[in-house]
């Protein structure tokens, strides 16, 4: 169960998870900027109160990004 | 001895939020100037800054450009790709004798993976480790001089908000700060005869740079190449297989790497973590109740303020101003040139400066919410509801803020990212009913609506409140229609850092209402005085004889004074006849569907100006009649129908006339700032097209309705 990836989107608050790979290039650009790397934990901060953006902890700083950019994200779940 | 007389172009360059503006402003002071960079609507802050360099008491001096905040040299967005050209073309107007790099102590290694695209540019650089104060209560070590011996270039620790260590920085510029030696990660693997070409071609002296230019290869629009180096360029590429996504994620990757080296030689990070201050406080400010709660109420102080308090200092310009315009009307000898003076350009500055007061209080506040954080917290929790109209999160500060004026609320569009949402942003604002058209509503609904009361409810006042809303709701529905037709000019994410919380800093507020202040009194401000000095010639000169006869009339008056009802009598004459009077009559036949007459036509023409001139252009024209002591509103109640004999102004009439106003783009402000925001014609053209044929078509509707 751990090592199957999964859409970062699918997460539930407070669950914590590892970043494995983009399924958008631009974006990883983006993401890789910002010092998301591959291997890097993310943690579900908090969803906005309408279910979108969502608020991630990665990196040592806290990125807002929103659920359809959150598809792009293959992570694994760590408990 | 060196030239100390040629001034350094210094660049300074950073990740957003981490205290950019604050070692600008430390550095410049006020020797500020602000434009946009060439091509693009994207700011260019630049500073001047003279250092005495503290062994020898040479003077130098620095002109400082402050490049938007980015993350990385490869753009994403127009903000973005101004690091990128400034600093990847030797031959851009801006490029730099030496960087700036802004780095955050707390979160090195991402700050370093920008610090070493530019290190590997090869470009004289000072790395300024900022929030050490920050590092030392996370309980994080960073050792500076290992620092320094791994990156080769010079590393100054500061604490920008306390101002220490400035000085160390000031005195390492001017230092003549080497060109680093070695590249932090070499790029020199990748496609060596490719990058080799480049450079040559180029003559560049980085095979980073030779790289990125590779990536960009399509898009070096504004690069100062010839078109003879840009075909040798793309030939460069012919049978060689380069695939510039996976080129730069590999570079990316492997910068990383070479990074995180550095990091494990000279930081130790602390075991353990504290919830954070910020996390704490957001649990309160994004909840999905007190969340929207708190920032309905901060809305609220904003906009009390920015009606409220700006009303004394409004009054104030607006009583000096006109005590100033009679002098200079009494000191200069009459005739056109007085006139034009008086009521063209002195007309003109007064309409600009009038707007200060509500600017400077709007952007008080957007820069406090900004500086704290809390504007991406906005943006977190009204992003999904603006979404569903074609807007974001940040569009909801500027229409909020329209109700109040659409002058400083589209300068405010300028926090929202996404080009396309901010054009949409932009181009519906004026939608919101402003204070200015709370006279012309005031006026038509004393006309039209009887004060009676529904149970608890002023009639009037409902009224005026359903103006509002149609206002706002006609907003959100344009922002629907308009995202439809326009094309994103390319994806845009919305992946965004939240920052920590943190005290606004006084300075940096007060600085950001100078600029914005200025922007508009110096940019604005010269399509507003132009567009006043044509009303002004429209509605003080005319054609034909009848005018100059009136005219005449008029000047053997002045000196007569106890005659004042034959004066109104022929200033409403003079008014017919001018150039805006035959407008007035011109437009007659187009606008009366809408239930308008050729009086209303003048003040159509004139209220261009600003809205609220419909009122006094009407108290003009019925200057007119018997009694003089009746009101403008009392005169035009009293008009009645030549046809019909029935009141003028009617329930049609004035619904036709309310809703007209609501809509129709009758300001010439807000079309100077859109062409300054946008940075062509073509949106306040397209923004006067859109809103004045909805406001024609609803009038048009509604008065053959209500007839």
């Amino acid at each position: 169960m751990a090592n199957s990836s999964k859409k970062l989107s699918l997460l539930k608050k407070g669950e914590k998870c590892i970043v494995d790979s983009y399924m958008d290039e631009n974006m990883q650009q983006k993401m890789l900027d910002m010092g998301c790397l591959p291997g890097e934990v993310i943690t579900i901060d908090r969803f906005a109160p309408l279910g979108c953006p969502i608020a991630i902890s990665v990196a040592g700083t806290v990125l807002c990004i929103r659920k359809d950019e959150a598809e792009n994200i293959l992570v694994k779940v760590i408990d | 001895m060196q030239n100390t007389n040629k001034k350094l172009k210094v660049a300074l360059i950073g990740n957003p939020n981490i205290g950019k503006s604050t070692l600008f402003n430390l550095l410049t002071g006020l020797h500020q100037k602000i434009a946009n960079f060439p091509g693009v609507t994207v700011e260019k802050k630049t500073g001047s800054a003279t250092i005495f360099n503290s062994a020898t008491g040479d003077a130098n001096y620095l002109e400082i450009v402050d490049l938007p905040g980015t993350y990385s040299l490869y753009p994403n967005s127009p903000d973005e790709r101004i690091p990128f050209e400034v600093l990847c073309d030797p031959i851009n107007e801006d490029h730099p004798d030496l960087v700036i790099i802004l780095a955050d102590g707390t979160n090195l290694k991402r700050s370093l993976f920008l610090a070493s695209q530019v290190i590997d540019l090869k470009i004289p650089s000072v790395l300024a480790l900022n929030m050490m104060d920050l590092v030392q209560a996370q309980g994080i070590k960073i050792n500076p001089d290992e620092l320094e011996r791994r990156l080769g270039i010079r590393v100054c620790p500061i604490i920008a908000r306390k101002s220490v260590g400035i000085e160390e920085l000031k005195q390492a510029l001017i230092n003549h700060l080497p060109v680093p030696t070695t590249y932090v990660y070499d790029t020199t693997l990748i496609k060596p005869t490719l990058l080799a070409g480049i450079c040559k071609e180029l003559n560049l002296k980085s095979n980073y740079a030779a790289l990125q230019i590779a990536n960009h290869i399509n898009t070096l629009d504004h690069f100062q190449i010839s078109k003879e180096q840009q075909t040798n360029l793309k030939n460069l590429f012919v049978d060689v297989e380069y695939d510039e996504n996976k080129i730069q994620s590999f570079e990316s990757l492997e910068r990383y790497k070479s990074i995180q080296q550095i990091i494990e030689s000279c930081v130790r990070l602390p075991n353990e973590k504290k919830v954070s201050f910020s996390a704490r406080i957001d649990k309160l400010l994004v909840h999905r109740i007190w969340g929207y709660a708190i920032f309905i109420c901060i809305l609220f102080i904003i906009f009390q303020s920015i009606f409220s308090l700006t009303e004394f200092p409004m009054n104030f310009i607006d009583e000096t101003f006109t005590g100033f315009i009679n002098i200079v009307k009494d000191f200069l000898p009459q005739g056109v040139l007085n006139d034009l003076i008086v009521k063209g350009v002195l007309a003109g500055i007064g309409g600009i400066i009038i707007f200060v007061p509500q600017i400077a209080m709007l952007f008080m506040f957007i820069a406090i919410l900004e500086d704290t954080g809390y504007m991406a917290r906005v943006s977190f929790l009204m992003d999904k509801l603006m979404r569903n109209f074609g807007l974001n999160g940040r569009s909801v500060i500027p229409l909020m803020s329209g109700v109040a004026c659409a002058v400083p609320a589209i300068m405010s569009t300028r926090t929202i990212s996404s080009w396309k949402e901010r054009i949409v942003t932009i181009l519906v604002t004026p939608l919101m009913s402003c204070s200015a058209r709370l006279p012309v509503y005031t006026l038509l609904i004393a006309l039209i609506i009887p004060p009676n009361y529904i149970g608890v409810f002023n009639l009037q006042g409902l009224v005026l409140m359903s103006l509002y809303l149609i206002g706002f709701i006609a907003a959100l529905m344009a922002s629907i229609v308009i995202s439809g037709f326009i094309k994103a000019k390319q994806k845009s994410y919305f992946i965004m850092e939240i920052p920590v919380y943190r005290m606004p800093r006084w300075s940096n507020i007060g600085y950001s209402i100078l600029d914005k202040v200025k922007i508009f009194l110096i940019d604005a401000g010269k399509i507003i005085i132009a567009i006043s000095i044509v009303l002004w010639f429209l509605s003080s000169r005319g054609p034909g004889e009848k005018f100059e006869k009136v005219n005449q009339k008029i000047s053997q008056l002045s000196s007569d004074t106890t005659n004042t009802q034959k004066r109104l009598h022929l200033e409403s004459l003079k008014l017919e006849y001018s150039y805006a009077g035959q407008l007035g009559h011109l437009l007659e036949p187009a606008i009366k569907p809408l239930g308008f007459d050729w009086k209303i036509g003048i003040a159509l023409v004139t209220s261009f100006a600003a809205r609220e001139v419909f009122v006094g252009t009407m108290t003009t024209i019925y200057s007119v009649g018997s009694d003089e002591n009746l009101t403008v509103k009392e005169k035009m109640r009293l008009e009645k129908d030549v046809l019909t004999g029935k009141p003028r102004y009617s329930v049609a009439v004035g619904w036709s006339l309310m809703l007209f106003y609501a809509f129709a783009m009758q300001c010439m402000s807000t079309l100077a700032v859109v062409r300054r925001e946008t940075g062509s014609w073509k949106w306040p053209v397209i923004q006067f097209l859109y809103l004045s044929g909805l406001a024609y078509f609803t009038s048009l509707i509604v008065y053959q309705i209500l007839k």
